[in-house]
């Protein structure tokens, strides 16, 4: 009992130590003056400067944007990637993993500056592709290490045998193999899609003029104090995510006591 | 399977990891391993010996490595409690722990520069239980919570997963074949999950070593780490072979790193999810 | 899961959707500009957005010396950017500026004060390349409640008993101009051995500082976090307006006077788009809105008479009378040599 009490205790305290920041955060999106600094009294006008601050709404569609678009490139070159690899033999599947793994365990910065140096010599201009090549390049390794388990667990003859019973490939590997990979795929596309969103070393190299992601966009505005339509924006997306994720919850949920 | 034509899928992401991590890569060692004229010298990698450069980088590992400290006997205990806790809440454990993700990481790092202030929340707290203030701000220790705090996940999840997947069969024969929970544990479940926690460990130690924006936020700039004096030379001394020059000392570390993590982790089991 | 999937991927591509539909660029072409952050009203880009029908698009830096090598790279171009003086001469020297065509700028010699074009000759000798937009000193902002004595001399950054409550500027110039008008050399002194001795003192200041920031000291000093801060001057009305305690001042030992202006580098691609910009900041009206909202020093004159607030017109902060100060100097380009020099021991203090 006493155990049980203790491990509660610390997972609560872990809990309150991840989300404190972000309580205090939303705080702020209520907070009547500008700075941070003072508590001004409680205001819902931040929500409503929201909706008319065009820059911050632009910064919001380019990172959903850039998001969306780069680990939706990445689920499709990293999963047609998986199936060739898979039919590797293990000295170049060792190799394609090894630089697989280079952009997720290589330094940000590193990552970030070698790109920079990239486009700056194949004279590229710096804007919202740039941002998008980088993404894509970085979200394709969280892919492949999402779908990679899934494919080595595949019965390759029940491919074989939809291709005898007479099915084209690309028919036989949507209805075959496809469904079996699947969970792969969509935890690869939440992980990149995660991490793009949250990316600011890299877009922070690769960004041009006028382009701005949320994360450029904070730290710019960090040095003269974050706008608190920004702290409204964030409430915004925390608790929208958190709803989605109690909903779906609810439903595997059911599907288990059916089964008991 | 074994098709040679599927071997031509490969073909869009090779060209792809060719051009944007293969080639970016070999610039950074051109602009490191040269000079402003073009010539071969290994000054700019030598520079790391200089005496603020080593300082930087000794402060970066120190911090790193405790922080990595930090997370792992934070993350351990706590990934075994979630682990025995209802299998079917899996995706859930998960996504809890990459929910803070969507608050944006500078926005997050920021809140703890004003919970930590010295008139900030938690001192306000203190003073009105008549506790003495807690002056981390702008030192050493708050860029160590920074970083536990950024990168605890990283090293929840792939000790949570190795975790789940240890065979309750194997620890249950362990228990009947008369060993005690601290036997069991360090004779089954702590040697099993070592590829999560190789795994864990890279994912927290490199970012923290590299990071630049969390000694800035939370460090007052006044304390120098490596990932600092990296950033500085491109975006303000404008000296690039200098700054490419310290990248490669930066990943050779990130090498051993690999090293070690393909010796430990050989079928890729200790990932995130 | 795969129901979150769906849910997510669903609105995200709504949104992604409707963000791309929002994206629209401007009839009549874009300008881009650079400039520092919390620089320029809004307000006064939407008016110019309106009337011209010119799309802006809209770029901010934190120091001269992140800006410089950006534009140098030449990777992002640039139409419009607002460097201070000494990083006018430094992009003159490298041949990086347009001459401006003042045809298209009639607003500027007609509202700019004379002094200013003055002051600008030291670093664009014949007035061809820059148009002022702001200009001030630096100083120290501190708080009544925080400090006893008169605060008017730099060494009181060096003063024990504020130890913790001093905020430090985080860029090397600025930083090096204390650590120099301290020990009474010139802030644009390429001396090794005066150079020797500001490093020295700035590194025997640095237990007692609380963090090297740029323009966080406002948000900071607001905040009641610090005592003393180094600070532009165009901050001060606005702190002094959030926080009633907060007072600016001059110290004795001499400042930096500083300008910054408008300029237009070589690869502009669209460079009279850039100079109606620069014109338009110079109408009067125009650069009054953008004075209320930023409260840094205009040097239109014709603006500055529009000003309503007495208090605020003959403001001894934003308009301060610069005879009475000695030992004011506007920052120089010094050199690569004298450059990298300060930043190596710019380099040592940081990582003392």
């Amino acid at each position: 009992m006493i155990k049980t009490t203790a491990k509660k205790i610390y997972i609560v305290l872990i809990f309150i130590f991840l989300y404190a920041p972000i309580a205090t955060l939303m705080v702020f999106s209520f907070n009547k003056s500008r700075t941070r600094a003072k508590w001004g009294g409680f205001t819902f006008q931040w929500y409503l400067s929201l909706l008319g601050n065009r820059e911050i709404m632009q910064a919001l569609w380019n990172t959903l944007f850039i998001a969306l678009v780069s680990s939706l490139s990445a689920v499709v070159i990293g999963t047609v990637a998986c199936i060739a690899i898979n039919n590797m033999n293990k000295r170049r599947r060792a190799v394609i993993l090894g630089i697989t793994n280079i952009p997720m365990l290589n330094a940000d910065i590193v990552t970030g500056i070698s790109l920079m140096l990239l486009f700056i010599s194949l004279g590229f201009k710096f804007g919202l592709g740039t941002i998008l090549l980088s993404h894509i390049t970085f979200n394709i390794p969280y892919v492949i290490l999402c779908v990679m388990p899934r494919m080595k667990q595949l019965n390759p003859s029940t491919y074989e045998a939809a291709l005898d019973l007479g099915a084209s490939p690309v028919l036989a590997f949507f209805k075959v193999v496809f469904p079996d990979i699947l969970p792969g795929v969509l935890s690869g596309f939440l992980m990149a899609f995660t991490m793009s969103l949250d990316d600011f070393i890299i877009t922070h190299f690769t960004k041009g003029a006028g382009v701005d992601t949320l994360s450029t966009k904070i730290y710019t505005e960090v040095k003269k104090g974050i706008k608190p339509e920004m702290y409204a924006l964030s409430t915004i997306i925390f608790v929208t995510v958190l709803l989605l994720l109690f909903l779906v919850n609810k439903a595997p949920k059911e599907k288990n006591e059916r089964r008991i | 399977m074994k098709n040679s034509r599927l071997k031509l899928l490969s073909s869009p992401y090779i060209v792809w990891a060719v051009i944007f991590i293969i080639v970016p890569l070999g610039m950074v060692f051109y602009y490191g391993l040269t000079d402003k004229t073009g010539a071969f010298t290994l000054e700019n990698v030598m520079a790391v010996m200089s005496e603020e450069h080593a300082k930087a980088l000794w402060i970066s590992l120190g911090l790193s490595l405790l922080s990595t400290a930090v997370c792992f006997f934070l993350a351990y205990p706590l990934a075994m409690i979630l682990a025995h806790m209802n299998v079917n809440q899996h995706s859930f454990i998960v996504l809890i722990f990459i929910l803070p993700m969507w608050m944006n990481f500078l926005l997050r790092t920021l809140a703890w520069q004003t919970l930590l202030e010295k008139t900030g929340a938690i001192n306000n707290l203190l003073s009105f239980f008549h506790l003495p203030p807690l002056n981390i701000i702008n030192t050493p220790y708050a860029i160590v919570l920074g970083m536990v705090y950024n990168f605890l996940p990283f090293m929840v999840l792939p000790i949570y997963n190795a975790l789940v997947k240890i065979d309750p069969n194997v620890v249950n024969a362990a228990k009947d074949l008369g060993a005690n929970p601290i036997q069991t544990f360090f004779k089954i479940t702590l040697p099993l999950s070592i590829p999560g926690i190789i795994s864990g460990i890279t994912m927290v130690f490199i970012p923290a070593l590299t990071t630049f924006v969390i000694s800035k936020l939370l460090g007052g700039s006044k304390i120098l780490l490596i990932g600092n004096v990296i950033e500085e030379e491109f975006t303000q001394a404008g000296n690039w072979h200098l700054g490419s020059g310290l990248s490669i000392v930066l990943m050779i570390f990130i090498l051993i790193n690999m090293a070690a993590s393909a010796i430990f982790d050989k079928d890729g089991e200790g990932g995130l999810l | 899961m795969k129901k979150i999937f769906l849910l997510f991927i669903c609105s995200a591509i709504l949104l992604s959707l409707a963000g791309c539909g929002s994206s629209s660029s401007g009839e009549n072409g874009e300008v881009i500009v650079y400039n520092w952050g919390e620089y320029l009203d809004p307000e006064a880009i939407r008016l110019f957005e309106e009337e011209t029908g010119i799309k802006v698009i809209y770029d901010e830096f934190e120091t001269n010396e992140i800006m410089y090598p950006k534009v140098e790279a030449g990777a992002t171009e640039y139409d419009v950017i607002c460097p201070s003086d000494y990083m006018i001469q430094k992009m003159l020297e490298n041949d990086l500026l347009a001459e401006l065509d003042f045809n298209n700028i009639p607003n500027a010699k007609a509202n700019i004060g004379v002094p200013y074009w003055e002051q600008s000759k030291e670093f664009d000798p014949e007035n061809k390349y820059s148009v002022p937009y702001c200009w001030g000193t630096v100083g120290i902002l501190y708080n009544k409640t925080m400090v006893d004595g008169t605060i008017d001399s730099w060494s009181v950054l060096w003063d024990e008993k504020y130890k913790d409550n001093i905020l430090m500027q985080d860029s090397v110039r600025d930083a090096f101009m204390v650590g120099l008008k301290l020990n009474g050399f010139s802030m644009n002194s390429t001396d090794a051995g005066e150079l020797e001795t500001a490093k020295n003192s700035l590194i025997q200041q640095k237990p007692l500082v609380q963090a090297y920031v740029v323009d966080q000291v406002r948000d900071k000093m607001i905040g009641n976090e610090a005592a003393i801060g180094v600070i532009y001057s165009g901050e001060a009305i606005y702190t002094q307006r959030e926080n009633p305690d907060l007072e600016y001042v001059i110290p004795k030992e001499g400042t930096n006077i500083w300008i910054d202006s408008w300029v237009i580098p070589k690869n502009a691609p669209n460079k009279e788009n850039g100079e109606k910009f620069i014109d338009f900041m110079c109408r009067p009206e125009i650069a009054l809105i953008n004075f209320e909202y930023i409260t840094y020093s205009t040097p239109n004159d014709a603006a500055r008479e529009l000003i309503e607030d007495d208090d605020i017109r003959n403001s001894s902060i934003a308009f301060p009378d610069l005879s009475q100060y000695q030992n004011l100097e506007t920052f120089q380009y010094l050199g690569e040599e004298a450059d990298r020099l300060y930043n190596d021991l710019w380099k040592e203090i940081k990582s003392e």
